[in-house]
């Protein structure tokens, strides 16, 4: 589960642009489910969205991670499971091993292959090449991609790009799946294939979370509970 | 993988190679200690002061005979000797007492 | 440490691959590094064995020679000197020596004669350096013209020709008997070119050098020390010409780190932004970075030296003839024994490599510490 007390963000702060993207939300996520953070741009979503991934620190309030209710993460124990005060590398670590990313515009690095580009999050870990090769494949055989693996990114097609995208996401096999956005991109066919693939990794137990105001999303009956933001904060009450 | 291999090896190769270059030029110095000695031997028998190196003047061929007052002009106005004269700096006994 | 070196060659990877997509840019980089380095290292090379073969070879020289200076001039200096010094406490032989130098007008070349103190060939005949033999093309039993100081025609016959290896002592010698010489620059027996001293104890050259200039104040000794001396400064980064060339490389190398360090384009801070944002640490970005440097800089010196190497010792450093031969025809061909110095290659190593990888890291610090929310934000 993870667990978020009046959680602010403030960016630019004491600068006359000062500007409050998420003010005192508190929050449970609850584990194994679809969550929806929905709400018009600006709302502070995708802040939201960044800081349960562990991508950004916020400026007070704190948040708890325990996704197992077993006092650990994803094998790293620490004090309460709270991460808002833990140094860089530590959290580095961890939102590695419990989080995956997909992000709005994918953001593949391009000049490499799918493959490698599906492996790439996982090269600092150390882990053997060819491990990570055979995981890698696996994914990509997973949303049938296994053919394009030596092809340059460039070349896909917006339906490829996301599932490479989403394999990416997978490689070091989070508990968590964060996904910004992810059908601003996509024509309706392709963005009910993407929430199909949601749905499909919450039966295998992952964690997903999705900040969207895309209606095909909202609407869909992937999503467990939603969570409505407005102006940084959360609309009708948090508990669901 | 390939590329990081390929430059590992490379990497390998080269220190390999840089390893072999100063065993082989010890092996060269060890070699050519008789040809050395025959040199030394020669400068020896021919009383030679100077390298032959620069064979254009008799300043640039004998630089430790070279005349105290006039290094390297040969007269007035004389051009100085490219690019020996630049390379070779005027004997240390020219300028400094004993 | 077997993670940490499956990490490293999975960044190496990836380094690469960016480096590839740039494959025009950093061949060309390489490229110039490289030939840098070459020169860098082929002057260390070349000057470093020429030193250390001087130094070796003039042990041979005499211990003291004796000049006589006439209006600031080398003259001939009579026989007779030698009885004067030959009193001096210490010192064991006193004997003239005979050489000079005769301007060839048919080949243009400048010959060094002199007078061996055993010449076997007899009057007569004449031993020729490598170096007279290749700008003459002469061969054993050939004949060579000389004009004598009093215009007189006379020609000696190629006894022997002095083998290879000893150019760099004899490229352009031509060695013949004492009567020969005489005859030849018309010096009477009284007179000599010098005078060669030899001493018991070799720690007293300077003391009795400094009793000879007493003695005969219009004499000149120097000393084997002063001779070695000469030799060690040959090629000194104070001349002129070097001086140049290692001008030129600073600049290369500074030109290089200022490239690097002026800081990143939009598209790496984007790539490494990207990374961040999938889990790389701030380190793992660095560590990128590092390899980027170190590849191009590693790779530089690599093949630089060890061309340089090959350069110098087995091209006998073809190179650098046209521009040391100047307006010599007679020029000696390198062929040097490998004195190489592993401190110089080291600090060589340290300059090459170094200050590149760190103009790498460096300014890439700022876009590595970025926050990876800025990649969702943006």
């Amino acid at each position: 589960m993870i667990e978020l007390v009046e959680v602010t963000k403030v960016f630019n702060r004491g600068r006359p642009n000062e500007f409050t993207a998420v003010d005192g939300v508190s929050l449970r996520v609850e584990p194994h489910r679809v969550t929806g953070l929905v709400g018009p741009s600006g709302s502070g979503k995708t802040t939201l969205a960044s800081l349960i991934g562990c991508m950004a620190r916020p400026t007070s309030g704190r948040i708890l991670l325990d996704v197992n209710g077993s006092g650990s993460l994803s094998g790293l124990t620490f004090p309460g499971g709270e991460v808002t005060s833990l140094p860089e590398r530590f959290l580095t670590e961890i939102r590695r091993r419990t989080f995956g990313f997909i992000f709005q515009q994918f953001h593949l690095v391009q000049g490499l292959t799918v493959l490698e580009n599906v492996m790439l999050p996982a090269y600092p870990t150390g882990e053997p090449h060819a491990v990570l090769r055979t995981r890698a494949l696996g994914l990509l055989e997973m949303f049938d991609m296994s053919r394009k693996a030596e092809s340059k990114v460039e070349w896909l097609s917006g339906g490829e790009t996301q599932r490479v995208a989403i394999a990416r996401a997978l490689i070091n096999s989070p508990a968590v799946v964060i996904a910004d956005e992810p059908t601003a991109h996509l024509d309706t066919k392709l963005a009910r294939e993407f929430l199909d693939i949601l749905g499909d990794l919450k039966s295998r137990g992952t964690t997903v979370i999705v900040a969207s105001h895309d209606p095909l999303v909202v609407d869909s009956p992937i999503i467990d509970r939603i969570v409505r933001l407005r102006d940084g904060r959360v609309d009708d009450g948090a508990a669901d | 993988m390939k590329r990081a291999n390929a430059f590992l090896t490379f990497l390998a190769v080269g220190l390999a190679l840089l390893g072999g270059m100063f065993a082989h030029a010890a092996a060269s110095r060890r070699a050519a200690r008789p040809a050395l000695e025959a040199r030394t031997e020669l400068v020896r028998r021919l009383r030679t002061t100077d390298l032959c190196l620069f064979t254009e003047a008799r300043y640039t061929r004998h630089p430790v005979m070279a005349d105290v007052n006039t290094p390297f002009q040969d007269y007035p106005l004389s051009i100085e000797h490219y690019p020996s004269g630049s390379l070779m700096p005027p004997p240390a006994h020219l300028s400094s007492e004993r | 440490m077997r993670r940490w070196f499956n990490a490293q060659r999975h960044i190496l990877e990836l380094t690469l691959s960016a480096l590839l997509r740039r494959r025009g840019k950093y061949l060309a980089l390489v490229t110039v590094y490289t030939l840098v380095v070459f020169l860098l290292a082929s002057v260390m090379f070349f000057t470093h064995a020429l030193r250390r073969e001087a130094a070796t070879l003039l042990e041979g020289a005499p211990e003291i020679v004796v000049q006589r200076l006439v209006a600031g001039r080398h003259d001939l200096i009579p026989t007779a000197y030698a009885d004067a010094i030959a009193e001096i406490r210490g010192v064991t032989s006193v004997r003239p020596a005979l050489w000079g130098y005769y301007f060839d007008p048919i080949f243009g070349a400048n010959y060094t004669l002199l007078v061996p103190e055993e010449f076997t060939h007899g009057p007569g005949n004449i031993a020729i350096g490598p170096g007279v033999a290749g700008a003459s093309g002469s061969e054993v039993d050939y004949i060579l013209p000389f004009w004598s100081s009093e215009g007189r025609l006379t020609s000696y016959t190629i006894a022997e020709i002095l083998p290879a290896e000893s150019e760099l002592v004899a490229a352009d010698l031509i060695l013949m008997a004492a009567e020969d010489f005489r005859a030849l620059f018309d010096i009477p027996e009284e007179l000599a070119t010098n005078l060669t001293v030899s001493v018991r104890n070799p720690r007293e050259l300077p003391v009795i050098a400094a009793k000879i200039t007493e003695l005969l104040p219009d004499t000149r000794p120097i000393i084997r020390d002063e001779i070695l001396r000469t030799y060690d400064s040959i090629f000194s980064w104070r001349s002129g010409l070097l001086m140049f060339i290692l001008m030129t490389c600073v600049l290369a190398f500074i030109i290089f780190a200022w490239d690097k360090a002026s800081g990143l384009s939009a598209e790496e801070r984007r790539e490494i932004g990207i990374l961040k944002a999938i889990g790389w640490e701030t380190s793992d970005v660095l560590q990128m970075k590092f390899w980027e440097g170190a590849v191009v800089s590693l790779s530089s010196f690599l093949i630089g030296v060890l061309a340089a190497y090959g350069h110098v010792f087995v091209g006998s450093s073809g190179l650098f003839e046209p521009v040391l031969k100047g307006w010599a025809v007679i020029y000696p061909e390198f062929r040097l024994v490998p004195f190489i110095d592993g401190y110089q290659v080291a600090v060589l190593f340290f300059l090459t490599v170094v200050p590149y990888t760190v103009s790498t890291i460096v300014p890439a610090w700022r876009a590595a510490t970025v926050d990876p929310d800025a990649v969702m934000r943006g």
